[in-house]
């Protein structure tokens, strides 16, 4: 009998910390498994072995930020039969996306000697904004069970389930009391993606919406619970203008603080 | 860089067009003119991104968190650089407990980020490998007890910080909750079984066979009155500097070198110099407990080793280290309450240097009477190495023009991945060319 030909599996980069593709080499118990019932013919960050497209499964982490990132996309796109968006900067642009709010000149000015040199775009955006994406998956950095659950998923054939719910729902099904109502500390845990697993409200610190909006979001309501608690508008411009920066919801009501 | 034919001379051009098993994404290129290495550049591709800019107007508070996306692999070193330099702005230090916690923490990403490198980057050049999955067909029991002495590692993260990557449990003056006993307990059989896996990849890695190449650079690390560093000590170097870390920016500069259009750090007036295990090792050998000593003794180090060849021993000995380390610490472990001390914050600068797993991480922070951060920078340890990397290929070509180009090429990648070299953190210092044809 003729062995299967194994799917083949290819992950990129672009603007991000490495941290996401990093997951998967996190995956201890997993990895050799995964390792066994897929090709991997592009993983640059694990082996040298590099195999030419198409590829059945490509996971992108990172955010596009400069010309030749805009076009390189594309190529990975034509080559790919499922593209899998991996992560904050993938899925919203990143922490870099802080950016978009200023004047990305002055950004090079104050980082680099020679800002000439500098090829960079003024807006760091996601992966959506510029090809089809077939899934994303959020949080900074994404979390590794959902990794391998999007890989066993695939490799199975079947949907994956991620709850659009709110980070409240997971803070409910493990216990944790909510540290807004039982300590007034204000968490962005009602407006963010669930995910993580309710992490930060277990060391009884507000969740920082490090897996970005949920789906229709009522940030505005939850903006005046914080003021309640005494937060300004600065700091919820703040609060909202992190690693999710540029996902619509909470570039919106970052956008109503600063005005005020 | 592309090469340049000039009647009557011979032009070898090299090209490694991406680097495999580094952390970020580069390239390098070597140009070999009349039998002479004439350049060796390390190219980078990470696209810019700004970190020192944004930080301006955030708050003292949030530099831990923002600064940690800077390196997914080493989150924890920018967390400890951020809350150290924010404490030393505002005049105020942690309880010793604090202070045992967030060592223990550190071991943790010492331990994780070092088998990451000389399992899956660093060893499956000595063996032949494209990788380390490509290892584990042939050598499947060293690339298991890798994972999971990986694994007891990343548990120490996860179990003090809430995940292995970006954890989100430190925050300037301690931790937003101290873990409990019980929450620490299962670490310690996990490392237990770890330190045998971690004696025998040792016992593995010094018995590779290793180019025979000495680099005499000088070599810069920590140093702490007592301790192997990882949080404090002044900064000392293999020649004779020894200085507070708030002296770094009077005695490192950051140059201009017109070849590679990249930032090189150097010493003033003494030029390049190189930090990381091999520094730091060799700088405090004496820091080291007897039992560590003797085991780098048996895996054929002296209390100096300068072939980066050499640095995966030297990862898998500071590994052993991290593992007793952290044991020394869980053993008498009591939760530190509070779990953080007030730092309110003042008009001021300050400055730290923590030992990041490949060599040392500065900080320096201006902040306003509210907190708000009016002014950072970071250099990151792959920034501080970059020009010695070049200076090292340059030296390691330049012995081996008999080489087929192919293998060449592949040795040069290895001379690379000798310094772990991490392209994400050094990015978003660099001045960046993208020149790929």
């Amino acid at each position: 009998m003729g062995e299967r030909k194994k799917p083949t599996l290819a992950v990129f980069k672009f603007a991000s910390c490495d941290g996401c593709q990093l997951s998967l080499l996190d995956c201890e118990d997993e990895l050799l498994a995964v390792a066994a019932e897929v090709e991997i013919a592009n993983f640059l960050e694990a082996s040298r072995a590099v195999a030419k497209g198409p590829y059945d499964l490509t996971l992108v982490e990172g955010s596009i930020t400069t010309p030749h990132d805009a076009e390189r996309i594309h190529q990975i796109r034509r080559v790919s039969k499922t593209l899998v968006a991996i992560g904050a900067c993938a899925t919203a642009g990143g922490v870099q996306a802080l950016r978009n709010t200023g004047d990305v000149s002055d950004f090079a000015k104050i980082v680099y000697a020679s800002p000439q040199y500098i090829e960079t775009l003024g807006k760091s955006t996601p992966i959506v904004d510029h090809v089809f994406v077939d899934f994303e998956l959020r949080g900074c950095p994404v979390r590794k069970e959902q990794l391998v659950g999007l890989l066993g998923a695939w490799l199975n054939g079947r949907a994956l389930e991620v709850s659009s719910a709110s980070v409240c729902l997971e803070c409910k099904r493990r216990g944790t009391p909510c540290v807004m109502v039982a300590a007034g500390t204000p968490c962005l845990g009602p407006v963010t993606h669930a995910g993580c697993g309710a992490l930060c409200p277990s060391f009884r610190r507000g969740c920082y919406g490090c897996f970005g909006p949920m789906e229709s979001p009522n940030t505005a309501s939850l903006a005046a619970v914080w003021t309640s608690l005494g937060a300004t508008g600065p700091d919820l411009v703040r609060a909202f203008r992190s690693f999710n920066a540029g996902a619509e919801p909470f570039r919106r009501e970052s956008e109503v603080h600063e005005q005020r | 860089m592309s090469s340049v034919r000039e009647p009557g001379r011979k032009t070898r051009s090299l090209r490694v067009e991406a680097l495999a098993r580094v952390e970020g994404e580069g390239g390098l290129s070597i140009k070999i003119r009349d039998g002479k290495v004439t350049e060796a550049l390390l190219r980078i591709f990470e696209p810019p991104r700004f970190f020192e800019a944004f930080l301006r107007g955030r708050q003292y508070t949030e530099a831990p968190d923002l600064t940690a996306r800077i390196c997914g692999i080493c989150p924890v070193a920018y967390q400890m650089s951020a809350v150290h330099a924010m404490e030393a702005a505002c005049g105020q230090g942690v309880p010793p407990e604090i202070r045992s916690l967030r060592r223990l923490l550190y071991c943790g990403e010492w331990i994780e980020s070092h088998v990451l490198h000389v399992a899956m980057l660093h060893a499956p050049d000595f063996l032949g490998y494209e990788s380390a999955l490509h290892m584990a067909r042939d050598h499947p029991e060293v690339v298991t007890k890798s994972l999971a002495l990986k694994k007891a590692g990343n548990a120490i993260v996860t179990r003090v910080g809430g995940r292995e990557i970006h954890p989100v449990n430190v925050r300037v003056g301690g931790f937003y909750r101290a873990p409990s006993k019980a929450e620490l307990a299962p670490l310690v059989p996990a490392l237990q079984e770890g330190r045998g896996h971690a004696q025998e990849l040792l016992d593995l890695v010094a018995g590779f066979t290793f180019p025979d190449f000495e680099a005499d650079t000088e070599f810069v690390a920590l140093r702490h009155p007592t301790d192997y560093p990882l949080n404090e000590g002044r900064i000392v170097s293999s020649r004779g500097l020894d200085i507070p870390v708030s002296d770094y920016e009077s005695h490192f500069a950051e140059e201009h070198v017109r070849h590679s259009n990249a930032l090189h750090s150097r010493l003033k007036g003494r030029g390049h110099y190189f930090v990381g295990p091999l520094a730091r090792y060799s700088l405090n050998f004496d820091r080291l407990p007897g039992s560590i000593q003797d085991a780098a003794r048996k895996a054929g180090l002296g209390p100096v080793c300068r072939n980066p060849f050499r640095s995966i021993v030297v990862r898998m000995v500071e590994t052993l280290w991290a593992i007793d380390e952290a044991l020394r610490i869980l053993a008498s472990y009591e939760p530190p309450e509070p779990s953080s001390v007030p730092v309110p914050p003042r008009a001021a600068t300050g400055s730290a240097c923590t030992e990041a797993p490949r060599g040392i991480l500065y900080h320096r922070y201006r902040i306003a009477a509210d907190g708000t951060i009016e002014d950072a920078r970071i250099v990151p340890p792959t920034s501080q190495n970059l020009a010695t990397i070049e200076d090292d290929l340059k030296a390691f070509v330049a012995k081996r023009l008999d080489l087929p180009s192919e293998a060449l090429g592949w040795q040069c990648e290895q001379a690379v991945r000798n310094y772990d070299p991490c392209i994400s953190c050094a990015t978003h210092f660099l001045t960046v060319t993208v020149d790929r044809d």
